[in-house]
């Protein structure tokens, strides 16, 4: 399951606020405790483990807004 | 090969403006000296900021180009923008480091690994310093700030409009975060008006800040997504990429974190800024107008108040 691995990403990069294993994959990240600065460190760990590049168009908000548009966002880039 | 038409077209000005002795080369590009005449246009218009501002009632502060070190490393500046930091080292050996020092400099030797950090980093923002001044509870209604200094960033260029030192003068506003963006988004519209009454065609664009690195861009489409800064552009040596000559920007709670500024009901304040590129704002006028003031359409000189 590729949203446990994202998971654990969000756990060692996001630094959080909230407990990441109280968030559902639906989850608010940012009601959560992601920052600007958080969510960069996130993406450059998500670009080096699944050895992807996130496109520009994808650099928004709602890609990072929860586990789950994350899994999304990494699916159609690995495929 | 030849050189792009662009990077030309920047010379040629640079090239009339010290021909013309409005600049004074100092040998490092982007470094200046400034005329009486280039003086005197950012006086002026430093003028009119302040009748245009004087209705806000605000506080006026002055700081120095430099800041506590301590205070920069609460920024993240070093995370975003680490290309264009000024950190000021200096020499803090005794006797028998200070001759290997000399030795080193005599010899043509790279000396400079032999200083260490000072207390100080260069100001990237005039508004920088004020912010950790800030610290505890704002008045209800929060506050204005006047501020003005010479600000670095570390981007030699052949751009006159590119600067390494330059100054900024700044309006900004703590407090809520709708009375931050009522003062970003009042301010972009006040602002266009100021420079356009001076006959600067400027229009208002989304902008990022230039964030560095593959991280850098995630925070410049972010800040881009959630419109934070807005620029006042017009052209000066290019048409196709016209230089941005004030901003207006707004943090979010971003220096109330930082700096545990809060409002009177005890919230992380919000903050906001426009800040005025004086000497690029010099630099628009010079080239829009002729490098001649006496010269300059009589409505500009009016508003100016050049006399």
């Amino acid at each position: 399951m590729i949203q446990k691995d994202i998971r654990e990403l969000v756990l060692k990069h996001a630094r959080l606020s909230a407990d990441v294993n109280t968030l559902s994959d639906l989850s608010d990240l940012y009601a959560a405790g992601l920052t600007s600065l958080t969510t960069v460190n996130l993406m450059l760990a998500l670009e080096d483990y699944f050895n992807i590049e996130f496109p520009d168009r994808m650099l928004v908000r709602r890609t990072f807004g929860s586990i789950q548009s994350l899994a999304e966002a990494v699916e159609a880039l690995k495929t | 090969m030849c050189a792009p038409v662009e990077t030309d077209a920047y010379k040629t000005y640079l090239d009339e403006l010290t021909g013309a002795g409005l600049l004074i080369p100092s040998g490092v590009k982007g470094v200046y000296g400034r005329s009486g005449t280039f003086e005197h246009v950012i006086d002026q218009f430093e003028h009119y900021v302040t009748r245009m501002g004087r209705h806000l009632n605000p506080e006026v502060m002055r700081f120095p180009p430099i800041f506590n070190r301590d205070h920069y490393c609460r920024i993240n500046h070093i995370n975003n923008f680490p290309d264009l930091m000024g950190s000021v080292h200096s020499f803090m050996g005794g006797d028998v480091e200070h001759a290997e020092l000399v030795r080193k400099f005599e010899k043509d030797e790279d000396w400079s690994r032999d200083l260490a950090a000072s207390e100080v980093m260069m100001i990237p923002a005039a508004c920088y310093p004020l912010y950790p001044t800030a610290t505890g509870t704002l008045p209800p209604g929060g506050r204005v700030v006047d501020l003005k200094s010479f600000v670095f960033r570390h981007e030699p260029s052949d751009d006159p409009a590119r600067m390494q030192i330059f100054r900024q003068r700044e309006y900004v506003r703590l407090g809520s975060a709708e009375e931050a963006l009522a003062h970003r988004d009042s301010w972009l519209e006040r602002g266009k008006e100021m420079l356009q009454s001076v006959g600067l065609a400027v229009e208002a664009v989304v902008a990022n800040d230039p964030f560095f690195g593959r991280g850098g861009r995630m925070m410049k489409a972010t800040q881009k997504e959630q419109t934070l800064k807005f620029e006042l552009v017009v052209p000066i040596c290019s048409e196709e990429r016209p230089t941005a000559i004030t901003s207006c920007n707004y943090h979010l709670d971003y220096f109330g974190h930082a700096f545990d500024i809060r409002t009177a009901d005890g919230q992380p304040a919000h903050s906001a800024c426009i800040g005025f590129g004086l000497e690029r704002i010099a630099l628009a006028l010079f080239k829009t107008h002729g490098l001649e003031i006496g010269a300059w359409p009589k409505s500009v000189r009016g508003v100016l108040e050049l006399g």
